[in-house]
C-alpha cells in the first residue's frame, strides 16, 4: 500500500494513460455496432482473441508481422460480417436480450474453438519492441505504438463517418432507424458495412495486443467485461463517452494496480462504474436510452 | 373441472416425487457398481436445478441477470470462510451469507429498478457485479485461496451434522439435494400463485402502464430479487458443502452466470420445470461427452487437451439455436405443442399457470 505521489504513481499514471488508448479502440468497435445496429457483441473480447491467434500463426508461418496484422484485421472483418449474417440477422426482431445471449452462445464457441484448435497454453508472438526509459520511468514501445495507433484510427474512423457517403449513412441510421430505409439508404447494407468495420476495429486491436499479451483462449474474458463496463460508462453507442470512459476506466486500473494489487485495480474500477451507472444510468455522455 | 385437475395433478406430483425418492434404491440394486457415479450427476443436477430455478424467478419476468454467479459465489465463500476463519457451523453460516447476498442484491437492485435500467444495461450492470465479486474473491487469496480455490476443512470422519458435511454418503447428500430442489420449486410455485407475479409480468411488459394501475415496480422488482439472491446464495453454500472444493470459476464469475442463463433458457425459462429440464440436459450432455471422449482413442488423439472444451463447444451451438428457433426452451416448446394439441381436440385447455 505504498501509494505516494512520487515518479512511480507518475509511471502508473502515464501507463494508464496508455493503457487507455487500447480500450477506447476496444470500446470504439462495440459502440459503433450497438449504435448502429442496436446489437451488444458480447462475444466482441473473443472476436479479438481469434485474431490474436490469426496474427500469430500467420506470422509463425513466416508472414512478415504487418502483412500477417493486416490478415487479421481481414479474417476479423470478415468473421464480423458472418457474426452479423448468421446469427444477428436472424434475431433482429426479437427482444433485446435475445439478442445479448445468441452472442453470448458465440463467446462459447469462438472460446471452445480456440481451446480445441490452439490448446490452453499461453502464446507469446516473441515480438519485443523495447523500451523508453524518462527519468526513472519506462515505458514500452509496444504501449507507445498501440496508443498512437488507436488514437490515430480513431480519427481516421470519425473523419469516414463525418465524410463519406457511407459513413453518413451510417449516422443516420444510429439516429433513426425507421427513416433512413425510407429515404433510400439500404439498411442491410449499412448493417452488414457496420458490422464489418466493427470486426476490422476488433481486428486492429488484436494486432496491437500481440505485440502486448500473452495469447490464450479465455483472454477475451480478462478484456471482455472491462470494454462492457466501458461502453456502458460512456453510454452505450456513444463513441465519445466510450473514448473518455475508456481512459477513466484504466486509469483506475493501473493506479489501483500499483497502490494494492492488480485484481484490486479492476476490482475499483468495477465498483466505481457500479457507482457512477446508480448516478447517471444513461452514462457519463449518454443522451438517448 | 378444476378441483378434480388440481387433484390429478397432486397426485402426479406425489408419484413423482416418491419415484425421485426410491431412485437410490433402484441405483443400488440395478447399477450397484457405479453407485456413487450415478448418485454424483443426480446430486449435481437436482443442485444446479434449485440454483437454475432460482435464477428463474427474475428470469421470467425480464431481469435477464448476469450477475448470479455473484450470489454463489456469496453463498459458497461466505460460508466456506466463516467455516474455516471463525469455526462458525455452516448452519449459521448460511443464513449469514443469504443475508449478505440478499444485500447485495438489493443494494445493485434498489438504484437499477428505481433508475429503470433494464434489457442490455441491466445484463451488462449484472455482468459488473459478477466480475466485482470474481475479483475480490481472488484479491482476497490469503483467505480464499485465490484462484487456486480452497477447501472448507473436514470435521472428523467427514459426516457431520454440525459441520453440515455430508459428502462421503451419497445417499444422503441426493436426499439432501432432492429436499432442496422441492423446496426451490415450491419457492417458484408460491411465486407462480401470489398477485406479485401478475404485478411483474405487468411491469415486465409496459413499466408505465403497470405503475399506472397502482403496483409499486420498484418494490415488487426487489422482492423478486431478494428471493431470486437468497436461493442462489443457499445454492451455491450446499454446492460447496457437496463438492467440498470452491474456486472463483466453479462457484462465481462470468463462466457460472452464463452457464446458468443458458440452462435456464435450454430448459424453458417460462415453466415451473424449465429450469430442471435445463439442468438434466447440460449436465447429461456435458458429463455423456465427457465420458465418450474419454473412452474414445481417436477423438481424443485428434483433440488432445482441448477435447474438454468440445462440451463448450456444443453448449455455445445450442444456446444460438435455442435462441433462434426455440426460445421457449425444450419444456416450453414441448408444453406448448401438447396444449395447441389439447385446444384443437376441442378439450377443456388446461390451465395456463402453474406445470
Amino acid at each position: 500500500m505504498d501509494c505516494q505521489l512520487d515518479i512511480f504513481f507518475l509511471e502508473a499514471v502515464l501507463n494508464g494513460l496508455l493503457l487507455g488508448g487500447l480500450l477506447a479502440l476496444l470500446a470504439l468497435g462495440l459502440n459503433l455496432i450497438f449504435g448502429v445496429i442496436d446489437v451488444v457483441w458480447i462475444c466482441y473480447a473473443e472476436l479479438v482473441m481469434v485474431g490474436m491467434y490469426g496474427i500469430y500463426y500467420a506470422e509463425k508461418s513466416g508472414v512478415p508481422f504487418l502483412a500477417a496484422a493486416l490478415f487479421g484485421i481481414l479474417l476479423i472483418a470478415l468473421a464480423g460480417v458472418i457474426l452479423h449474417y448468421l446469427v444477428i440477422r436472424p434475431v433482429l426482431d426479437s427482444a433485446p436480450i435475445n439478442q445479448l445471449l445468441v452472442t453470448g452462445g458465440v463467446l462459447f464457441v469462438l472460446q471452445a474453438a480456440a481451446t480445441m484448435a490452439f490448446g490452453i497454453d499461453f502464446k507469446n508472438i516473441g515480438i519485443r519492441l523495447g523500451s523508453v526509459n524518462v527519468f526513472d520511468m519506462s515505458f514500452s514501445y509496444a504501449r507507445i505504438v498501440t496508443f498512437g495507433v488507436a488514437i490515430a484510427t480513431m480519427l481516421v474512423l470519425w473523419v469516414f463517418l463525418q465524410r463519406s457517403y457511407i459513413g453518413i449513412a451510417i449516422r443516420a441510421i444510429a439516429q433513426d432507424r425507421a427513416i433512413m430505409p425510407l429515404m433510400g439508404v439500404d439498411q442491410r447494407k449499412v448493417y452488414l458495412v457496420t458490422s464489418g468495420i466493427g470486426g476490422a476495429l476488433a481486428g486492429l486491436a488484436a494486432c496491437l495486443m500481440v505485440l502486448q499479451f500473452d495469447i490464450y483462449p479465455q483472454i477475451g474474458l480478462q478484456f471482455g467485461p472491462l470494454i462492457f463496463m466501458i461502453c456502458v460508462l460512456g453510454g452505450l453507442g456513444n463513441m465519445i463517452g466510450g473514448f473518455i470512459a475508456a481512459f477513466i476506466i484504466s486509469e483506475f486500473i493501473a493506479v489501483g494496480g500499483s497502490c494494492f494489487a492488480t485484481e484490486w485495480g479492476y476490482a475499483i474500477a468495477f465498483l466505481f462504474f457500479m457507482v457512477v451507472i446508480f448516478i447517471r444510468p444513461q452514462g457519463l455522455l449518454g443522451g438517448k436510452s | 373441472m378444476k378441483p378434480q385437475i388440481v387433484t390429478r395433478r397432486w397426485l402426479a406430483w406425489l408419484v413423482g416425487l416418491a419415484a425421485l425418492a426410491l431412485v437410490p434404491l433402484g441405483i443400488r440394486y440395478g447399477f450397484a457398481s457405479s453407485e456413487k457415479y450415478y448418485l454424483h450427476i443426480l446430486i449435481q443436477i437436482l443442485l444446479w436445478a434449485f440454483i437454475y430455478t432460482g435464477w428463474s424467478l427474475m428470469g421470467r419476468f425480464g431481469l435477464t441477470s448476469f450477475g448470479h454467479g455473484a450470489f454463489t459465489g456469496i453463498g459458497a465463500y461466505g460460508v466456506v470462510l466463516l467455516w474455516n476463519y471463525a469455526g462458525i457451523t455452516p448452519w449459521i453460516g448460511i443464513p449469514v451469507a443469504v443475508v449478505v447476498a440478499v444485500i447485495v442484491g438489493l443494494l445493485v437492485g434498489y438504484p437499477c429498478f428505481r433508475l429503470r435500467i433494464v434489457g442490455h444495461y441491466f445484463a451488462l450492470l449484472t455482468l459488473a457485479l459478477t466480475e466485482f465479486v470474481r475479483l475480490c474473491i481472488v484479491g482476497l487469496r490469503d483467505y480464499t485461496g485465490g484462484s487456486l480455490g480452497t477447501q472448507p476443512a473436514r470435521y472428523g470422519n467427514g459426516i457431520s451434522l454440525y459441520a453440515m458435511q455430508f459428502e462421503p454418503d451419497r445417499v444422503l447428500s441426493y436426499y439432501i439435494a432432492l429436499a432442496l430442489w422441492v423446496v426451490g420449486l415450491y419457492v417458484w410455485w408460491r411465486v407462480d400463485r401470489s398477485m406479485d407475479r401478475y404485478a411483474l409480468q405487468a411491469a415486465s411488459q409496459d413499466e408505465d402502464a403497470a405503475a399506472s394501475v397502482g403496483i409499486d415496480v420498484t418494490r415488487e422488482k426487489l422482492k423478486i430479487t431478494a428471493i431470486s439472491a437468497a436461493m442462489c446464495a443457499v445454492g451455491g453454500a450446499v454446492y460447496a458443502q457437496y463438492q467440498m472444493y470452491i474456486g472463483p470459476e466453479t462457484v462465481a464469475g462470468l463462466g457460472v452466470s452464463l452457464n446458468i442463463v443458458f440452462a435456464v433458457i435450454a430448459g424453458g425459462m417460462w415453466v415451473m420445470l424449465g429450469p430442471t429440464v435445463g439442468a438434466v440436459f447440460t449436465q447429461l450432455l456435458s458429463e455423456t461427452l465427457r465420458v465418450s471422449i474419454q473412452s474414445s482413442a481417436t477423438l481424443t488423439a485428434w483433440l488432445g487437451n482441448g477435447a474438454l472444451a468440445l462440451d463448450t463447444m456444443i453448449y455455445g451451438l445450442l444456446l444460438i439455436l435455442f435462441i433462434i428457433y426455440m426460445p421457449k426452451g425444450i419444456l416450453g416448446t414441448l408444453l406448448e405443442r401438447r396444449e395447441r394439441k389439447v385446444t384443437a381436440a376441442g378439450t377443456s385447455p388446461a390451465p395456463a399457470v402453474s406445470r
